[in-house]
């Protein structure tokens, strides 16, 4: 308003000047508003700047999309383009090529990144699921994407990024809710691709213009308080295993020896029945032999054999009496303990 | 001169004019147009640029893209009687500017109108049924079992008849009616999370631990059975390798017994008498010695020439 009414003395005093083209009395007006350079520096200064608002250039990995007064009317590609001056053609550049991402759940310890989360409430809150058996779990993970559609991700959804993300929590605990806790441990492949599939369709519906490129699951756990339970039950399968093994090795130890010994056994029967039979078969070898020739001569033979062990035993043996056929009460002058008792 | 100066001030007021009638819609937006406070013709829907009257008219813009509400529910307990914590969010958009403007006018009063119609549909729908029904969304076959765990007693997962999805569909029909009157379009509401409370939270993490527990005593009982399954085998195994060796001796001890026997009685059978004799002498041999004491009389046959021969 002051302005105008400057604007309006201004004119009132250059009143009766000499007869001057319009742009000059403005340029007077200008000057006295103290601004720098003559009046056809301004000029220039304006013409410069909507020409130089007339080019932009647009990265590798972007597109331009330009709105004439507010609509959409075309998308441009790398390099310098040209778009009608500022005022009436608008360009927002949109990184399609570049791939985002977006943590759930740990911290990615990156200074400066305002996607880095602290380990507090708020980020187990992020992780901590119901699992389909009513259990909890933490899952984390992170989503990859990129701008498939310019448009639809400029003008369809009012905060992308809030419903990539809020999409991708309702997603990934639509998935986990049908899964057991077993499961959500050790199926993290089937789970990822689950939930790409259903943040993608949603996003679709929601046309948001994002392509997902891949849900990536990071090591699912069970809460810090239920996780020593966890690890007792590998514990105890590997116990388990343990002691099977050493059963079979204590098996081991005792079976094939035993084997080994009744081997033996057998073996030392065998020879045994060798022996015996060898012995018999010599021994009656001996006999046959011997009584051929005794048949030829008895009583000789009788008497021979007789005397002949004598005349071998009788030197051995240590104490010999020869009481005389007459004689008879021979006991009484015996003293038969004698040898047998030395301490008497 | 004089008709100069008007002229700049005429030129100045129609630059004016101009600015002020003239307005842009953007591509996420919807513009009412209004005179005095009363809606004046169609709202614009398409982005572009407008006229209208400068000063008389105005513009007032709202959003024709997809809006996010966030509800905070807090507790709720479901059927079953456990309480939950309810995470929901929706999205809605304009779709009758004209009516938005009449009766919320703007969207911060609209984020309360969704608040007060949303947050009690969800928590008439939770408290309407078991939490299993909102954690799921399918019957889909849970894989609970541990590795080596088959034959382990588990009660059967609870069949759900409505799931999460159906829901979040029933809590979106029955907030839809009561947003139309506004000019708001529900697109869909979804449960972001859904967590226990505390205290109910302690006690799931007990009853999982205590399922564990029993599925490690159970893999370490199966491990004890197996073990002294394997040690009775090895036991049995021993008992039958050194028996079947004992009969397999006996037996051919026994047969060499026989044939030794029959050997014997073959030969000696010839003259039982002889056989005695020789083997008497062998035995007295063999047996009498040092320690022998022996009383012989002179009538013996091999002492009666001590007293002369006749």
């Amino acid at each position: 308003m002051s302005w105008d009414w400057e604007k309006l003395k201004e004119q009132q005093q250059s009143k009766g000047g000499p007869n001057m083209p319009q742009f000059n009395e403005i340029a007077d007006k200008l000057k006295n508003v103290k601004l720098p350079g003559g009046p056809v520096v301004i000029v220039l200064a304006i013409i410069l700047l909507l020409g130089v608002s007339m080019f932009y250039t647009v990265d590798v990995d972007e597109v331009g999309v330009v709105q004439r007064f507010g609509k959409y009317v075309r998308t441009t590609q790398p390099g310098l383009n040209f778009k009608l001056p500022i005022g009436i053609e608008k360009v927002t550049k949109v990184k399609v090529r570049h791939v985002y991402k977006e943590e759930f759940g740990f911290n990615t310890q990156r200074e400066g990144d305002q996607r880095k989360f602290s380990p507090n409430a708020e980020d187990t809150g992020v992780t901590l699921m119901l699992t389909g058996d009513l259990n909890v779990a933490l899952v984390p993970w992170i989503v990859q994407y990129r701008i498939k559609d310019p448009y639809n991700f400029l003008f369809k959804v009012k905060d992308t990024r809030r419903l990539l993300t809020d999409m991708s929590e309702a997603a990934m605990r639509l998935v986990v809710g049908d899964r057991s806790v077993n499961e959500v441990i050790s199926k993290r492949e089937e789970i990822a691709v689950e939930a790409k599939n259903i943040l993608q369709s949603e996003l679709d519906n929601a046309e948001s213009g994002i392509q997902i490129v891949t849900i990536e699951m990071k090591k699912t756990n069970v809460p810090d308080p239920v996780q020593p339970s966890f690890n007792e039950v590998n514990q105890a399968v590997q116990e388990k295993e343990k002691m099977i093994y050493q059963a079979k090795e204590d098996y081991n130890k005792a079976v094939p020896n035993a084997r080994g010994e009744a081997d033996r056994t057998i073996k030392a029967a065998e020879g045994y029945a060798l022996d015996r039979v060898n012995r018999a078969k010599g021994d009656a070898a001996r006999f046959v032999a011997l009584y051929a020739e005794y048949d030829k001569a008895r009583d000789v033979t009788k008497r021979r054999l007789y005397l002949e062990m004598m005349s071998s035993i009788f030197p051995k043996i240590g104490e010999k009496y020869i009481v005389d056929s007459d004689q008879s009460n021979l006991l009484p002058f015996l003293n038969l303990g004698k040898n047998k008792g030395p301490s008497k | 001169m004089n008709s100069k100066v008007l002229l700049v001030i005429v030129a100045c007021i129609a630059i004016m004019m101009a600015y002020t009638s003239a307005y842009v819609v953007n591509e996420t937006e919807q513009v009412v147009v209004t005179q005095f406070g009363r809606v004046v013709g169609d709202p614009k829907l398409a982005p572009g640029l407008y006229f209208k009257v400068p000063f008389i008219q105005e513009a007032t813009y709202f959003p024709k893209n997809l809006l996010m509400w966030e509800g905070d529910p807090g507790q709720i307990p479901t059927l079953d009687k456990t309480y939950i914590w309810v995470d929901v969010f929706a999205r809605w958009k304009i779709v009758d500017p004209i009516k938005f403007f009449q009766t919320v006018n703007n969207t911060v009063s609209a984020q309360s109108r969704l608040d007060d119609i949303i947050d009690p549909a969800t928590r008439n729908f939770i408290t309407s049924y078991r939490l299993i029904e909102a954690v799921r969304r399918s019957n889909r076959e849970l894989d609970t079992f541990e590795i080596g765990l088959e034959d382990i007693q588990k009660e059967p997962a609870e069949k759900i008849t409505e799931g999460r999805d159906k829901i979040t569909h029933g809590i979106l029909e029955q907030a839809q009616p009561k947003l139309s009157p506004f000019g708001i379009e529900l697109v869909d509401v979804k449960i972001k999370r859904i967590n226990y409370v505390e205290q109910v939270r302690e006690s799931v993490y007990g009853r999982m631990i205590a399922e564990r527990k029993q599925i490690a005593e159970k893999f370490r009982s199966e491990g004890k059975g197996e073990a002294a399954r394997i040690m009775g085998e090895k036991e049995r195994d021993l008992k039958r390798i050194t028996s079947e060796a004992y009969r397999s001796a006996q037996e051919i001890k026994g047969k060499a017994d026989a044939e030794a026997t029959k050997l014997y009685a073959q030969a000696y059978g010839v003259d039982p008498e002889f056989y005695s004799f020789t083997k008497s002498l062998e035995v007295y041999n063999e047996t009498l010695g040092e320690n022998s004491s022996i009383v012989l009389s002179t009538s013996a046959e091999f002492l009666k020439y001590l007293k002369g021969y006749k």
